[in-house]
C-alpha cells in the first residue's frame, strides 16, 4: 500500500507530544484513501465471519454528501422494517471498502469512478458502454460485493478557480491552465493520491504547476477564501461551488471517468436483510445533482445537522408521502439511533463529553495495559540477552515510523472496524516506549553494582527484582508516560475507524469547517495527556526510593 | 577456604591477562595481589567467583574445581569488596547488608543482630543503619561494604582496591581496622592493591603480577631483600618510603603515600 505521503500540506513541526499527535490527526483526516487494493478480498473475507454484527449498518465516508446518503437510506430502511445502525464517517474510499470487504459493514456509498480507478485498478476507468459495467459487477461480484442501480446524481472531480481570476485570465477549461503555471493549487489528499486525480490529470493536460499543497477537501475552500490558494479540486456537487462563485473549470479532454452514484453492498447482508436491497433500490434515481448541492449546502454552509436535513428531504422524497407520514412512520418504530456519538452541541454535550471520554480512557487504557504485558517482559528479556534486545530494538522503532492512519487500516482486514484496531494500533506504538525505556533502563545500571549484586551470589531473577528493576524503575516509568501520552493523541485518530473518542468532534469539526467542534475534542484530548502525564509524575515520585531521590550514585 | 589456581589461561581477545598461573592460597592466610593498573588482578579475584572463566586450567576452591553449576553455592562463602563499595543507592545500610540474609531465610531479628554485631566491630554508629548510601561518607560506605560482604560470616573475603578512593586520613584508619579484622577473623583473604605500604599493612604474603605472571611472592620484607627483576626493583623504588615505614610499623597520619 502506498504509504500516504502526501502531507505536505500541514507541517507538523516538533512540538511537544500531544500538539504533534492532534496535527498527526489533522493530516490522518486530510488523507482520506490512499490504499487501493483488492488483494486482501481473501483475508478480509476470512475474517468476516468472526466479525459479522448482529444488526445490518450502512458506512459513510468523512465528508457530508456520504453521511447524507447513509443517512437516507437508514431512514428508507427504517420505513421498511430494518434497523440499520449507522457508522458514521469512518474515513476514505479505502477504508470504506476495506470495512465492506470485513463485514464490519453492510452498505456504503460508492462512485463508480472511484470503483473503477482506485479500488479496482484492473478494470479500465473509462469503459462506460454495458461491457464495462458488467466487468465492473462480476469484479465485485467475486468479493461478495453487490452493486445498486445509481443514485440519480454524479458527483465527479473537477477543478475550480474563483470566478474573478477566470474571468481575469480568461480560463474556461482545464487547457487553459497550462498558460498559468503560477496559480497555486491546493488539491485534497486523496486527489493527489488517485490515479484518477492529480497523477492522471497532469499528465494529460501537461501541467506543471509550481505550488501544489494537498490537504483536506473542506480547507481547500478556506484556502480560497484566505487567498491561499487559486486552484481547487471540487466534487461537482459542492455546495460551495455556488456560494463562494467559483467556475468549475471544463474537462476539454475527457480525463475524467463517470462518477455516478450508487450503493454497494454485500450479498450476504442482502440475503439475511432482504429490505436492505429494497431500501436500496427504492433510491434509485431519487435524487439529482441540484438536490445533491442543496442537501450539502445545508449541512455544511447552514450548519444544520446532516440527519435533520436528510430526514426533511425524506419526507418529500417518498413514493405519495408528505412529511407527516415520514414523521409517523418514524414516530411508530425504534428511531433511528440519533446519534451515539454525533457532532455534540445543546444540552446533551456534558453527558456526551463524559462518554467520549470513557470511549478514549478505555482504547488508552487497554491498549497501555496490553503494551506493558508484553513490553516489560521482551525489555527485561532482551537486557539480558542482546542478540535479542537489538533487534527487538529495531523492530519496535520500525513499528513508530509506520504512520498512524496506515497502521490502523492495516489493523481492519484483521479486527474490523470500531475500538477493536484502534486499541491493536495504539498497543503496536506504546511497544517501543516500554521495550526501549525497559532496555536501556536495565542496560545503564553501572557495572559495579551489577558486579556486586552477582558476587553476592543471589540468582539471576532475585537480583532483577531487588536490584535491577528499582534501579531502573524511574526510566521505565518515564517510558510508560511517554507511551501513555503518545496513546491519549494517537487514539483521536481511532476515530477515522469508529473507535469513537475524542476524536470524533475533531474529524467532524475539519468535516465541517468548525473550528469550535474541533476545539471540542482537541481541548479534552490535550487536558487528558497533561493529567496522564501529571499522574505519571507522581507515581514516578512515589516509587522512586529516597536513596534514588536526592543523590546519583555513591 | 583453600584457593588453588591450576595452569589458568585467561584472555580478553588477543591480550593475554593470565598466562599458565598454578598459585596456592591456603587457608586462613591472608594475601595481596600488587601490580599496575590492568595487570589482571581484578581478573584474579572474578575468576574465583564464577564471574569470569579460564580459557585454560582451572579454578579449585577447597580443592574442588569451580564450575558454573556451583558458582551461587561458591558466591554465597565469598565476602566481596569492591572500590567504592558498590553499594545499592536504592536500598538502606540494613537493605543493603539484608540481601543475601533475607533470600537465604534469615529471620528480622538475625539479620538486625548481625548487623549491629558488624557495625561495632567496624566502628560504624549504628543510627548509620538506617541511612541511604548517599547519605554516608566514602569511609563509612566502605566500611558498610566490609560488613555486607561478612554478613553470613563466609569462610573467605576478597576484596579489590577497597581504600582506593578514600581520602588519606580516612584511608589509614580504615586500613589499621582492615589489619586488625583479618588478623581477629582467621578468613582467607585476597586483597588487590597497587599501594606497596597498603599491602604490607594489610598481608603477611605479597605476590606482584606482571605480564601475565607472578613476578615476586613472599613477604614485604623479601622484595627490598631479594627483588626478582628489575620490575620489582622499579616497582619498589617508587613506593620505598611508604614500604620502609609500613614495615618499621612507625606509620604516621601521613602513611599510606602514593
Amino acid at each position: 500500500m502506498p504509504a500516504p505521503a502526501e502531507a505536505r500540506g500541514l507541517r507538523v513541526p516538533g512540538l511537544p507530544g500531544v500538539l504533534r499527535a492532534l496535527g498527526l490527526l489533522l493530516v490522518a483526516a486530510l488523507i482520506g484513501g490512499g490504499a487501493p487494493s483488492a488483494d486482501a478480498m481473501g483475508a478480509a473475507g476470512a475474517a468476516r465471519a468472526a466479525f459479522a454484527g448482529p444488526t445490518a449498518s450502512v458506512g459513510s465516508k468523512n465528508f457530508t454528501e456520504s453521511l447524507i446518503l447513509a443517512d437516507l437510506l437508514q431512514l428508507e430502511a427504517q420505513r421498511r422494517g430494518l434497523t440499520l445502525v449507522h457508522r458514521r464517517a469512518m474515513g476514505g474510499s479505502a477504508i470504506l471498502w476495506q470495512a465492506l470487504l470485513a463485514g464490519s459493514i453492510d452498505a456504503y456509498p460508492e462512485y463508480t469512478g472511484t470503483l473503477r480507478a482506485q479500488l479496482l485498478p484492473g478494470l479500465a476507468p473509462t469503459a462506460h458502454d454495458a461491457a464495462g459495467e458488467a466487468a465492473l459487477r462480476a469484479t465485485l461480484a467475486r468479493a461478495g460485493v453487490l452493486m445498486g442501480p445509481p443514485l440519480g446524481f454524479e458527483d465527479r472531480y473537477a477543478l475550480a478557480v474563483p470566478s474573478a481570476i477566470a474571468q481575469r485570465l480568461h480560463l474556461a477549461s482545464l487547457s487553459d491552465l497550462r498558460a498559468h503555471p503560477e496559480l497555486r493549487y491546493a488539491l485534497s489528499n486523496e486527489f493527489m493520491d488517485r490515479a484518477d486525480g492529480w497523477p492522471g490529470l497532469r499528465r494529460v493536460y501537461g501541467l506543471a504547476p509550481r505550488s501544489v499543497r494537498g490537504l483536506d477537501h473542506s480547507l481547500a475552500y478556506r484556502a480560497l477564501r484566505e487567498g491561499a490558494a487559486e486552484v481547487v479540486d471540487v466534487y461537482t456537487t459542492d455546495a460551495q461551488i455556488a456560494a463562494q462563485h467559483l467556475t468549475v473549470l471544463k474537462d476539454d479532454r475527457h480525463f475524467f471517468p463517470r462518477y455516478d452514484a450508487v450503493w454497494l453492498y454485500r450479498r450476504d447482508a442482502a440475503v439475511r436483510w432482504p429490505a436492505l436491497a429494497a431500501a436500496i433500490n427504492a433510491l434509485a434515481g431519487r435524487i439529482s445533482v441540484q438536490s445533491m448541492q442543496r442537501l450539502n449546502a445545508a449541512v455544511q454552509l447552514q450548519h444544520r445537522d446532516d440527519r435533520e436535513v436528510a430526514a426533511a428531504f425524506y419526507a418529500t422524497l417518498a413514493p405519495g408521502g408528505s412529511a407527516a407520514q415520514a414523521a409517523s412512520s418514524a414516530a411508530g418504530s425504534p428511531a433511528p439511533a440519533p446519534a451515539a456519538r454525533g457532532t455534540g452541541s445543546g444540552p446533551g454535550s456534558g453527558a456526551q463529553l463524559l462518554a467520549r471520554t470513557r470511549e478514549h480512557l478505555l482504547l488508552v487504557g487497554i491498549s497501555l495495559a496490553l503494551a506493558l504485558a508484553i513490553g516489560l517482559p521482551l525489555g527485561v528479556l532482551g537486557a539480558q540477552l542482546p542478540a535479542l534486545g537489538r533487534p527487538l530494538l529495531a523492530l519496535s522503532a520500525v513499528m513508530q515510523t509506520i504512520p498512524s492512519l496506515a497502521l490502523l487500516v492495516f489493523m481492519i482486514p484483521l479486527f474490523g472496524i470500531g475500538a477493536r484496531p484502534a486499541i491493536a494500533a495504539l498497543f503496536l506504538y506504546s511497544l517501543l516506549p516500554i521495550v526501549r525505556n525497559t532496555l536501556t533502563g536495565l542496560a545503564s545500571i553501572p557495572a559495579p553494582l551489577v558486579l556486586s549484586a552477582a558476587a553476592l551470589g543471589l540468582p539471576r531473577h532475585v537480583r532483577l527484582l531487588r536490584v535491577e528493576l528499582p534501579l531502573a524503575a524511574r526510566t521505565i516509568i518515564a517510558g510508560i508516560s511517554t507511551a501513555a501520552v503518545i496513546n491519549v493523541g494517537t487514539a483521536t485518530l481511532g476515530a477515522l475507524i469508529g473507535a469513537g473518542g475524542y476524536g470524533e468532534p475533531i474529524l467532524t469539526g475539519i468535516r465541517l469547517d468548525d473550528v469550535g467542534l474541533i476545539l471540542r475534542g482537541a481541548v479534552p484530548a490535550a487536558v487528558l495527556a497533561l493529567l496522564v502525564m501529571g499522574a505519571f509524575q507522581l507515581l514516578e515520585r512515589a516509587v522512586t526510593p529516597r536513596g534514588l531521590r536526592q543523590f546519583r550514585e555513591p | 577456604m583453600e584457593f588453588r589456581f591450576e595452569g589458568v589461561e585467561k584472555r580478553h581477545g588477543p591480550n593475554v591477562i593470565l598466562q599458565s598461573l598454578t598459585l596456592r592460597f591456603a587457608a586462613g592466610s591472608v594475601s595481596a595481589i600488587l601490580g599496575e593498573s590492568g595487570a589482571g588482578k581484578s581478573t584474579l579475584l572474578r575468576l574465583l567467583l564464577g564471574l569470569d572463566w579460564p580459557e585454560r586450567g582451572q579454578v579449585l576452591i577447597d580443592g574442588v574445581a569451580l564450575e558454573p553449576a556451583r558458582r551461587l553455592a561458591v558466591r554465597r562463602q565469598i565476602g566481596y569488596v569492591i572500590q567504592e563499595g558498590g553499594l545499592f543507592p536504592h536500598l538502606t545500610t540494613l537493605g543493603n547488608l539484608a540481601l543475601l540474609p533475607r533470600h537465604l531465610g534469615w529471620s528480622r531479628e538475625r539479620i538486625r543482630a548481625r548487623a549491629a554485631e558488624l557495625a561495632e566491630l567496624m566502628e560504624l554508629p549504628t543510627a548509620l543503619l538506617n541511612r541511604f548510601p548517599g547519605e554516608l561518607s566514602g569511609g563509612q560506605r566502605q566500611r558498610v561494604a566490609v560488613m555486607r560482604a561478612l554478613m553470613s560470616d563466609p569462610p573467605a573475603l576478597l576484596l579489590d582496591e577497597p581504600l582506593g578512593a578514600l581520602d588519606p586520613l580516612v584511608r589509614d584508619e580504615l586500613q589499621q581496622r582492615l589489619a586488625a579484622l583479618f588478623r581477629e577473623l582467621s578468613k582467607t583473604v585476597l586483597i588487590v592493591t597497587h599501594d606497596l605500604p597498603e599491602a604490607a599493612v594489610l598481608a603477611d604474603r605479597l605476590l606482584l603480577l606482571h605480564g601475565g605472571r607472578i613476578v615476586q611472592d613472599g613477604p614485604a620484607r623479601t622484595w627490598l631483600e631479594q627483588p626478582a627483576d628489575a620490575f620489582v626493583r622499579r616497582f619498589v623504588a617508587a613506593q620505598r618510603g611508604g614500604l620502609a615505614e609500613a614495615l618499621s610499623g612507625s606509620r604516621g597520619v601521613h602513611a599510606g603515600s602514593r
